[in-house]
């Protein structure tokens, strides 16, 4: 196995601060041999920090303050200072909402069906005693095919008179048409997808747990449920926790998903969805702004929340300080 | 499916050692059933779009899960559509121009990372990680609206600028966590046996840091050949569309046609690379994933 469970512990900072600290405590003049070093790697982030940056934080800038201003595409004329007009617009509009609920049911039901499924698998994966690659190998499958191929899959799949599964079904049934049916499947397709990077990453935090401890508390009499709920989850709680903050922070963009089975229609649109249609179906740049800055808002206070709640160590942060 | 065999175990089960609770055997058995499980779970959907891609016109929509006739029709047609060969041309090239730059960039960041002490570092790490968890439809307005305004909306330049952006925290993570794992010290004593340090960097470190740059840009290139929200909302035609987008739009070769068989033998062949990849990287893939998310 790859995994080296001794490293997976210290995060980044704890590590180069081992490597560095012998030099940096007393904090004596810098040397040239050090003020070369700081140059070298600070000309070697460079190219990466401005490019991210470029990329992302200018455009967020962008948006806001494309944001407080009307600005449709059809009537680019008529562009002008709106101030929170945009704003008003989308948090009084039932679409908003509906998109946004939607978006919170899937991504929870979906997270929380992905964490105990890939609880079972990374188990599956760590543990059998037959076929470890195999199984290891075709997991990897969900998580590299390209969504749109499996979302085209499912989609088919549960069409009437085409798929195998909608065959199953009692005549007359169309899942993919009914709003809480067809919640059910876009989240059947996420789910199928990510779990197997979930089990992946719980994987990880089960090599943490050493065989040892298992052992011994099976002498003591502790039994399968135990050793999982006492030992087990508990020395995982860092990868659980990075597992879970990365995939409820992915779930909730959700979009291609949406975007093949049900095109958002019969409410099943996620907030991506109603973002990228305000967009290319209404051209309205102000309110696809607002809606823009809007999700970033609830990205980052969901990261935050997760993060004061949970304690979560985002990985490279020091530990709990972020 | 050669790193699938090696780790299972030589002997098959040995019959029934009788003893307190399962047998060897028994569980054997147990384990397989959910090795199983495992193997349909993942395959099913897979195969089943691969069935579709073979059926034949007439019976694409029985609803059988196997073909009744096998045809190649399906991919004969997607390549009479200019759109989709030019689309195909588009993932490749963007897929492949990208990963080579996040790789290249990323792995001069992730040396620093790992290897140098200098202020900003805990900086760096903190907006890769914020990036990575940056909700992408967030820039798809701003970005339409620039692009359109500097020209490089539906331009190649205009997916490999967004693509790099996101791939870079992937790739400085799991570079920086193999690399944290290179014995550096092997470099200083080839010096000392005499190596100039272009030799020493050719012969000791590239070697050692190769897997590594390798298992991100594998990882980096599936990441952009899966993308979807960035191709269809920044580009418009086939001068850049990429094959997500493309099949998202097929409407079939005539206007009549039924284009889910071209879409499934589109789908098929976009998965080819991914299959690819995981059948003969399948350890490198796993290493990467958890190393960069977990040691970050």
């Amino acid at each position: 196995m790859s995994i080296d469970s001794g490293a997976l512990a210290a995060s980044t900072t704890q590590q180069t601060e081992q490597q560095g600290g012998a030099h940096r405590k007393g904090k004596p003049a810098l040397s040239e041999g050090k003020k070369a070093e700081r140059r070298l790697g600070l000309l070697l982030c460079a190219p990466a920090a401005i490019i991210m940056v470029a990329v992302t934080a200018y455009p967020i800038v962008y948006a806001v303050w494309l944001s407080f201003q009307r600005y449709d595409l059809r009537f680019p004329a008529d562009r002008a200072f709106a101030g929170f007009a945009n704003y008003a617009a989308v948090l009084t509009s039932e679409y908003w909402w509906r998109a946004f609920l939607v978006t919170m049911i899937i991504t929870i039901v979906s997270v929380a069906i992905e964490f105990v499924l890939g609880l079972a698998l990374a188990l599956v994966m760590h543990r059998t005693i037959v076929g470890r690659g195999l199984t290891r190998t075709v997991v990897l499958i969900p998580y590299g095919i390209v969504t749109v191929v499996a979302a085209f899959s499912w989609q088919f799949a549960w069409t009437p008179d085409k798929g195998y599964l909608a065959a199953m079904l009692p005549e007359g049934a169309a899942p993919l048409t009914g709003q809480v049916s067809a919640i059910l499947l876009i989240i059947l397709a996420e789910v199928w997808k990510t779990t197997p990077f979930m089990a992946l990453l719980l994987m990880a935090g089960l090599a943490l747990v050493p065989d040892d401890l298992l052992k011994a508390a099976q002498v003591d009499g502790a039994g399968p449920w135990q050793r999982l709920t006492r030992i087990i989850l508990p020395m995982m709680k860092p990868a659980i926790l990075v597992a879970l903050l990365f995939r409820t922070l992915d779930a909730f963009r959700v979009f291609d998903n949406i975007y093949i089975l049900t095109q958002g229609s019969n409410g099943t649109g996620s907030v991506s969805m109603l973002g990228y249609d305000n967009l290319f179906k209404a051209f309205n740049l102000g309110i696809g702004s607002a809606i823009s800055v809007l999700i970033f808002i609830a990205v980052a206070l969901i990261a935050f929340l997760f993060i004061k709640i949970f304690g979560a160590a985002a990985p490279g942060s020091d530990e709990g300080k972020r | 499916m050669a790193t699938a065999v090696e780790s299972r175990p030589a002997a098959p089960a040995k019959g029934s050692s009788k003893g307190a609770g399962m047998s060897e055997g028994q569980k054997k058995t147990w384990w397989a059933v959910a090795d199983l499980v495992v193997l349909l779970y993942a395959l099913v959907p897979v195969l089943w779009i691969l069935s579709l891609s073979f059926k034949t016109t007439d019976t694409i929509t029985d609803g059988n899960f196997f073909p009744r006739s096998w045809t190649l029709d399906n991919y004969a047609q997607i390549f009479q559509i200019g759109l989709f060969t030019a689309a195909l041309r588009n993932s490749i090239g963007i897929a492949l121009i990208s990963t080579v730059l996040a790789v290249v960039i990323g792995t001069m960041a992730a040396y620093a990372i790992a290897r140098l002490d200098f202020p900003g570092k805990k900086v760096l790490v903190g907006v890769s990680l914020l990036i990575a968890m940056f909700p992408q439809i967030s820039l798809v307005s701003p970005l339409f609206d620039i692009f359109r305004g500097i020209g490089i909306f539906d331009t190649w330049l205009g997916l490999i600028l967004p693509y790099i952006t996101f791939a870079l925290p992937l790739a400085i993570y799991t570079l920086s966590a193999f690399f944290r794992e290179i014995p550096w010290e092997l470099e200083k004593a080839a010096k000392m046996d005499g190596a100039t340090p272009l030799q020493a960097f050719r012969s000791v470190i590239v070697p050692l840091a190769a897997p590594g740059v390798f298992t991100t840009a594998i990882l980096v290139f599936i990441f952009c050949w899966n993308d979807f929200l960035f191709a269809i909302s920044l580009t418009s035609t086939s001068r850049s569309q990429t094959a997500t987008v493309a099949i998202a739009n097929f409407t079939g070769a005539s206007q009549f046609a039924e284009p889910t068989g071209s879409i499934a033998a589109a789908a098929v062949l976009l998965t080819i690379p991914i299959i690819v990849f995981v059948l003969f990287f399948q350890r490198r893939i796993v290493a990467g994933l958890t190393s960069g998310a977990v040691k970050g």
